[in-house]
């Protein structure tokens, strides 16, 4: 029996804002432990949670860009259950008036365009972080408890592992697009879990699900559900039944290890959150927010091969994140010419970025000084050799491409008055090159045009070197 | 709504409680006259009445997102049973439940 995989995720992203959800603690991270909570975090009895307007407003950006519909009239509900890492034995979060619903994405599988569908995207807080002793307890830092998430849930339209890595990665571009996050799964502040369950081909009614939690980056994501697909198959092919319950993938085995019997939503015992009166957002306030929201990956895409006739690839490459994609425009805005700005932008930056494992903030460029060392090279006032010398310069050490090359002597040599010297008495000390040359052998040229660039150390503007020792050749 | 025996049982579970058999017993009862009151709302004619999340009519007030310091953990940790290096110590938890739930 061939069987499909369906496959729903649920992606918490944590909200980039100065204090928590419902408290003025600072939601910063680096904190000495449980130093950023208050008496609101803790639910001591009497304290007052008040709504985050900024969390509120990041939300709906959120869900915004990825084409939800906003619930204006929306609340918060209380979600109970009882775990050390939340003081309060309930999570202030929505129920069944979620911020967000009925939206999608467009995924790229193998060169398959699909949609996949979001069904909703809730507020919620964050839960404190356990650390695991081993002497029979475990520690609880809070820290973290109360800071703003939204949980982005798909519908369960993806089939595949790829399917679902295809997902993360573009529900991860966009938000990073609207900057209402960091978005780094490696630092927690996107997680995911998956449900998965499997039917046989060609039937309608989905499968028992299992919920998979852990799975703390792309790679797992990928591998866990691939696990969990041959697991469930085994299962069924053996005859056997997919109990509903909760599992965790295991990265240094490969493999799920079940974690609980999954709990039914009833279990958690929601109702509407007494201490927060229900939420009015305003057509204004939806509009402010919708027109805020940058231009996202695929349309920038479109308008870079369009305008300035750069091929796909490299404008997905130069739209993997914002910040990428805001410099290459603005060093186009500065004058630079887009395609060469696109090549040193995805050749020389980018291999520095590797490199040093920084990002483009964490150095010294900035889009007018690579801009400016662009038209130094297309006005030929310096080569594109000495380029390499004047962009790591740039890049570690900041400062002006013009004052910069002048400072350091590192202006191209066109004058014919300085060059003819110096091709002159190379010619002379390579009879040989000349002799070669009048019989034919074009080779010759290139090793003179060598020896005066390394004479030059690499100054002199080849062009005219080329031109002058042609001249020079046929007089000789 | 039938409230029976199991139901007090699995809602005192979810509570982390725990009850002797003849307490359950007088639960159950107490409960189901409680709920048998709620119940009796049903009657009320309500089609033209429009439905509320909250039991008073207005619109949620927000904040600024200004941080402010957390409060003392020395101050908090009173009421923390044992705490270690900054810490809040608990009995070992074997997973990750909570978090992000």
């Amino acid at each position: 029996m061939n069987f499909e995989t369906v496959i729903g995720l649920e992606v918490h992203v944590e909200l980039k804002t100065e204090s928590k959800m419902f408290s003025p603690s600072p939601a910063h991270f680096g904190a000495e432990p449980n130093t950023n909570t208050n008496v609101i975090d803790w639910g001591y009895p009497g304290v007052l949670p008040v709504v985050n307007k900024r969390a509120i407003e990041f939300g709906m950006g959120a869900a915004l860009a990825l084409n939800c519909e906003i619930t204006q009239e929306t609340k918060f509900d209380r979600k109970n259950y009882f775990y050390p890492d939340n003081p309060k034995a309930y999570q202030i979060s929505q129920f069944d008036r979620p911020l967000g619903t009925s939206g999608f994405i467009e995924i790229e599988v193998e060169g398959q365009l699909k949609n996949i569908r979001v069904e909703r995207v809730h507020l919620e807080e964050d839960a404190g972080k356990n650390m695991h002793g081993e002497t029979g307890f475990s520690y609880v830092d809070l820290n973290r408890q109360g800071t703003p998430l939204i949980e982005i849930v798909s519908e369960a339209d993806m089939r595949s592992p790829e399917e679902a890595y295809a997902y993360l990665e573009t529900v991860k571009q966009i938000i990073q697009y609207t900057g209402v996050s960091d978005v780094k799964m490696e630092e927690g502040s996107m997680r995911c879990d998956a449900n998965i369950s499997i039917r046989p081909i060609g039937q309608e009614e989905f499968g028992t699900k299992t919920e998979l939690k852990n799975l703390n980056s792309f790679n797992n994501v990928r591998k866990g559900i691939a696990y969990e697909m041959q697991r469930q198959e085994k299962i069924l092919l053996a005859g056997g039944e997919i109990q509903q319950e909760t599992r965790r993938y295991d990265d240094t085995t490969g493999q799920t290890v079940l974690m609980r019997v999954k709990e039914g939503s009833s279990d958690y015992r929601y109702f509407p959150e007494p201490d927060i009166p229900p939420l009015s957002i305003s057509d204004e306030w939806v509009e402010k927010v919708r027109t805020s929201i940058p231009e996202m990956p695929k349309e920038r895409q479109i308008r870079y091969s369009q305008e300035f006739g750069i091929p796909v690839y490299d404008a997905e490459v130069l739209t993997a994140t914002k910040e990428f994609s805001d410099f290459f425009e603005e060093t186009v805005e500065k004058g630079a010419d887009p395609k060469q700005a696109s090549n040193w932008l995805m050749g020389e930056v980018s291999g520095y970025l590797n490199s040093e494992h920084v990002e483009l903030h964490d150095t010294n460029l900035t889009p007018t000084n690579l801009a400016d060392m662009i038209l130094l090279i297309e006005d030929g006032t310096i080569s594109s050799k000495i380029a390499k010398k004047v962009f790591r310069e740039l890049i570690i050490n900041g400062g002006n491409a013009k004052e910069l090359i002048h400072e350091k002597g590192w202006v191209q040599l066109s004058d014919p008055a300085k060059l003819l010297p110096i091709i002159s008495t190379i010619l002379d000390n390579n009879p040989q090159s000349i002799e070669d040359f009048k019989n034919g052998r074009d080779r010759a040229i290139g090793f003179l045009v060598g020896q005066v660039m390394k004479q030059t150390h690499g100054q002199a503007n080849p062009g005219v070197v080329n031109k002058l020792l042609n001249q020079e050749l046929i007089k000789r | 709504m039938n409230i029976d025996e199991q139901s007090i049982k699995h809602v005192a579970k979810l509570a982390k409680l725990s009850f002797k058999e003849n307490e359950v017993r007088q639960f159950t009862e107490k409960m189901g006259s409680i709920i048998e009151m709620v119940e009796e709302l049903n009657e009320l004619d309500t089609t033209d009445v429009p439905g509320t999340y909250h039991g008073i009519t207005i619109d949620s007030v927000m904040r600024d997102d200004v941080a402010q310091q957390g409060t003392d953990r020395e101050l908090l940790f009173k009421n923390v049973k044992t705490a270690k290096d900054g810490m809040i110590e608990v009995p070992e938890m074997l997973d990750n439940g909570g978090e992000g739930a």
